[in-house]
């Protein structure tokens, strides 16, 4: 019970932020109306995917320094768990950009952006099922995975910051701090991405765990 | 694992709780302000039940690791 105090308060937070994100008041805008409280649900995967996408690169980094199986294997799982969060990133996006800004891909570069680094990410598990030796595949992928990091980062953090973005904070627009002046919304956003976070890092713990287990019954 | 489930149905349940108003009309918080009550209890209900999924599968998985 102590053990899992994180994924009860993951859980807390999101209930949370599902009742405060519809009920709690928000700042009246042109355009966005009350969708403007897609920003409790669709942001936090963003984020959980980029802090679990750092666990994948972290534990790359100590598989290569240790050659220790077992973090190649919260790699892996990092990366599939951090690429169901940016598919419903994604699509979840896409649903408030129809009806927003007038169509589902209007080619933002964040968008175009984001979409390439999720590609990144399905190039790393093609990569890792096309070797079929365990110890040269836990190799290369980590090389892989280190690289793909800070791709990914610029990718969603420097380059549509360069050019005309319809993103808040990105390319002349105001940050979100802008729109939410009493910063009411904090409120509910920040425990809404802490609780993401958590739910991520268990649903990856959760395969780390099962994928032991197969590794397990695998050399016997 | 009851001990936490317990606990979510508790939290859940006291919210409703909460939200009830003290007036004598009976049952009108879901009816107010455009319903949107509905659409939390809605969401309230399937974050919920995602959440007992996971820990159901987490205690299934430690059954499962006990005995390897």
């Amino acid at each position: 019970m102590f053990k899992n105090w994180w994924k009860i308060l993951a859980s807390v937070f999101v209930l949370y932020s599902v009742v405060a994100g519809l009920l709690l008041k928000v700042p009246a805008l042109p355009i966005l109306h009350e969708s403007i409280r897609n920003l409790y649900f669709h942001v936090p995967m963003w984020f959980a995917m980029i802090v679990i996408y750092t666990v994948a690169v972290v534990t790359s980094i100590k598989y290569l320094q240790t050659n220790n199986e077992k973090y190649d294997l919260i790699a892996v799982e990092s990366v599939n768990t951090g690429l169901l969060f940016g598919f419903v990133g994604l699509v979840s996006g896409m649903i408030w950009a129809n009806f927003t800004w007038g169509s589902p891909w209007p080619n933002d570069p964040k968008l175009n952006s984001a979409a390439i680094a999720t590609l990144m990410y399905l190039a790393y598990t093609v990569l890792r099922s096309s070797l079929d030796e365990e110890q040269k595949r836990a190799k290369i992928s980590a090389i892989y995975n280190i690289f793909s990091f800070p791709v990914m980062i610029v990718l969603l953090f420097i380059l549509p910051r360069l050019t005309d973005s319809l993103h808040p904070g990105n390319g002349g627009n105001p940050g979100f701090g802008a729109y939410d002046l009493d910063s009411n919304m904090r409120w509910v956003f920040y425990p809404a991405v802490l609780g993401w976070i958590g739910i991520a890092i268990w649903i990856m713990n959760i395969r780390f765990r099962i994928r032991k287990l197969e590794n397990k019954r695998n050399q016997i | 694992m009851k001990k936490t489930a317990l606990f979510i149905i508790v939290f859940v349940s006291s919210l409703t709780a909460f939200a009830q108003d003290n007036g004598i009309d009976m049952a009108e918080t879901l009816r107010s302000s455009g319903k949107i009550y509905v659409v939390v209890a809605v969401m309230l209900l399937l974050f919920t039940s995602f959440i007992l999924y996971l820990f159901s599968i987490d205690s299934r998985l430690k059954k499962l690791e006990k005995e390897n």
